[in-house]
């Protein structure tokens, strides 16, 4: 396979971790694209949901928004909202949660609300959305983000959705039964918890990395697993897929304009 | 038994300073046809709820009606942050605004507890969330059953309600198709409910007995505004403008460009514009 970006050998490993049989409760950003790749690929019977209501959706072009048209059009049900919140998420009918983050820490929480303090905020992020019941009643959560010392920090400013907290037995100590984080993809490398601990652990590192590039692009001091395995590279099919749904999606939401 | 009257008229009767209100519709049939008349009839110090306050309350919280912002994602949705409501938190422009922040899980509970006349919404939510730290509405009570600690938050019981529909009937029925939101339980949870549609047809005899109608009598005031959602979308009728909502990034990063885009399309013009910029979507 000829050249491709790290952007896209992200995108696609994290395709790869998502299976025909999982219920998916997608959010927007990188963790759509992935999905759509996985369905488009090698889980053509995956279920998709997007906090919008939708079950089971299809769409052609990745949508821009959670609740755009054509995730209902291709949806199997459309449900209202509260209902989607009630039955199917805290139902604990969803087997995987699928995030993207602003701010990541070892242990898998999730900042996507406030840079600096809350009532002062330096920065002021959109927030929440969906995500700090995602991360608590799914069955499983991956996450998936572009590595940097901004975003890959010792210490998260806002704990939008907990991870494992302080690692260990945190969840269960606060009484929540599902695993969190157990996947976290990044445009370098595959990482898992730590069994006992829970701190992310480099299992994999995409093809061409080094260690130093891991370390340099993450805020803390980065654990690597016994015997780091290197990701295969993205095969034609799934790039070719990725890049014809990026085509799609560019050629759908730049095009069109009101007056 | 709902009234057929202009949005001039529907926004004067039902909106007043100081209420609570909320403008409804995930992504799919936002009322921006209402929003802008409200911002064109001035009301003040509103406290304004809304799971994503998107670009409709950027506008409202910009132009200065806001005294309050009850939300759950203060994006502009998939494209960034909401500019005009930063400016207004991190700088206080045009004024400070006082913000409750919340999960979407509970603001969709929130609506449900308020259209079945609970004081509160008990859900599993908030383990572990930072949000409970800073926000005092978020309490947990102890299930009497089993003995699990499950997160309550208050009712919402807006003042007024408004939302954007496909079609009525003569007789004041209101359809609602496509993503449907929260846009049940938000009209069922206010006191008064303003609803905006694409089209009034004479009876909805020919339609699936399923389908999300509002009785007329759940609502308050229907209003014939079509392309009103615009720049969302109303399934079936137009796309949702994305152009736009890119567009509105760079618009609101800047105030005076921001003020003058107002002026030119929401302070000078009237509810008829919108039914031109959905043409060709």
């Amino acid at each position: 396979m000829s050249g491709f970006t790290p952007t896209e050998m992200m995108t696609i490993a994290a395709a790869r971790a998502l299976s025909n049989d999982d219920v998916c409760f997608v959010g927007i950003g990188a963790p759509s694209a992935a999905c759509n790749v996985a369905r488009l690929t090698h889980a053509p019977d995956i279920t998709l949901i997007y906090e919008s209501g939708t079950i089971g959706t299809a769409p052609e072009v990745l949508p821009l928004s959670i609740g755009d048209g054509e995730l209902c059009e291709t949806a199997v049900s459309t449900v209202p909202v509260p209902e989607m919140f009630r039955y199917w998420l805290q139902g604990g009918r969803i087997s995987i949660g699928f995030l993207g983050a602003a701010q990541l820490d070892r242990f898998g929480n999730i900042n996507t609300t406030v840079i600096g303090d809350y009532n002062h905020p330096k920065v002021r992020l959109p927030g929440g959305g969906g995500a700090p019941e995602i991360a608590t009643s799914c069955k499983e959560v991956y996450i998936t983000m572009k590595q940097s010392t901004r975003g890959m920090v010792e210490k998260i400013d806002f704990y939008t959705s907990f991870g494992h907290g302080d690692g260990g037995d945190h969840r269960q100590r606060l009484g929540i039964d599902t695993k969190g984080p157990t996947l976290l993809i990044t445009d370098l490398a595959t990482w898992k918890p730590d069994p006992d601990t829970k701190e992310f652990t480099v299992v994999s590192m995409h093809p061409g990395v080094t260690r130093e590039q891991v370390q340099e692009t993450c805020g803390w001091k980065v654990r690597f697993a016994d015997n780091v395995e290197e990701t295969p590279p993205p095969s034609e099919l799934e790039l070719s897929t990725l890049r014809d749904l990026q085509a799609r999606t560019e050629r759908a939401h730049g095009g069109k304009k009101g007056v | 038994m709902a009234k057929f009257q202009s949005l001039q008229e529907a926004v004067a009767e039902n909106l007043r300073d100081g209420d609570t209100v909320a403008f409804e519709g995930f992504t799919h049939l936002i009322p921006h046809a209402a929003a802008h008349e409200v911002i064109r009839q001035g009301r003040k110090d509103l406290t304004l709820i809304r799971m994503t306050p998107d670009i409709i309350y950027d506008q409202m919280i910009g132009m200065g009606l806001a005294r309050k912002v009850i939300f759950s994602y203060a994006g502009n949705p998939g494209v960034g942050l909401l500019r005009r409501m930063r400016d207004a938190i991190e700088n206080s422009w045009p004024r400070s605004i006082e913000t409750v922040e919340h999960s979407h899980a509970a603001m969709a509970n929130a609506y449900e507890a308020g259209a079945a006349g609970l004081p509160c919404a008990v859900f599993r939510g908030y383990r572990g969330a930072g949000l409970k730290e800073v926000n005092p509405a978020i309490k947990s009570v102890t299930c009497p059953f089993t003995g699990e600690e499950l997160a309550a938050v208050p009712a919402h019981r807006p003042d007024v309600t408004f939302i954007h529909a496909q079609k009525a009937s003569k007789r004041g029925e209101v359809l609602v198709e496509g993503i449907v939101g929260v846009q049940k339980e938000a009209v069922l949870s206010a006191k008064r409910a303003v609803v905006t549609v694409e089209e009034i047809v004479d009876d909805f005899d020919d339609l699936h007995p399923n389908l999300c109608i509002l009785p007329h009598w759940t609502v308050t005031s229907i209003v014939h505004v079509p392309g009103g959602a615009h720049p969302s979308y109303t399934h079936g009728y137009y796309d949702r403008d994305n152009a736009n909502y890119l567009e509105w990034d760079k618009i609101s990063a800047d105030r005076d460009l921001f003020a003058q885009w107002m002026k030119d399309n929401v302070l000078n013009v009237g509810p008829e514009v919108f039914a031109a910029r959905v043409q060709g979507l």
